[in-house]
């Protein structure tokens, strides 16, 4: 089981939804991927889109304005 | 019902047409199809060296405002155009370009990027697409 890094620091919307789109089309069942950004809306609607398509969200961390969303495929 | 989304791209404004793209990359990133229904003036955008020709839909001021506009979206870190495109092939979004339209502007599927369409067709196509749709929208 891989982990798969997404840096969306600094770019804002769409592209940290697209981005995680992205690497967890790329994944395999069972990776993990963990996508870092600062976009506030994003931080909310990563986990909407992870409960869309029936994944499992691992968990969010913050640190100052940076968040980190993990989410297992 | 799918999970799908529906666009007519009718308006070529290149902020509408950011609407557009940012709205339908979404879709895909939210687990949704997608499909772009390029017509009128959204089809121009598509025209080879296009796609950040448009006009803003206000305050355009011969070019003066959408120099403005781009200098705040460089400055938010706004995605380009062409990347948005990208991504949305990339996601597997489908772009129908309307041949009427290429009937009346005199547009040669040569003169069109035919690396980002899918697909020529009419009315039908679009309705197609749109009664498979939980969302359908009109730019």
């Amino acid at each position: 089981m891989a982990t798969i890094k997404v840096n969306c620091v600094g770019e804002t919307c769409p592209i940290p939804l697209v981005e995680t789109r992205k690497a967890l089309r790329n994944a395999q069942k069972g990776d993990v991927v963990e996508v870092t950004g600062t976009h506030p809306a994003s931080k909310k609607e990563i986990p909407m889109a992870v409960k869309a398509m029936g994944l499992e969200l691992l968990g969010i961390e913050d640190e100052g304005e940076k968040w980190t969303i993990k989410i297992r495929k | 019902m799918a999970d799908k989304l529906t666009i007519v791209v009718h308006s070529g404004d290149m902020d509408k047409i950011y609407s557009a793209m940012i709205i339908a990359t979404g879709a895909l990133a939210m687990g949704m199809e997608a499909s772009l229904f390029f017509t009128f003036w959204g089809l121009m955008r598509l025209k080879k060296g296009g796609l950040e020709k448009g006009p803003l839909s206000k305050m355009h001021m011969l070019g003066l405002g959408k120099w403005m506009v781009g200098r705040r979206m460089k400055k938010a870190n706004v995605a380009s155009l062409d990347r948005l495109f990208k991504d949305f092939k990339e996601l597997g979004g489908k772009i129908i370009a309307c041949d009427m339209t290429m009937d009346i502007m005199g547009i040669k599927p040569d003169d069109l990027r035919q690396d980002l369409i899918t697909d020529c067709g009419a009315v039908g196509s679009f309705l197609q697409e749109a009664r498979e749709s939980k969302v359908t929208l009109f730019i």
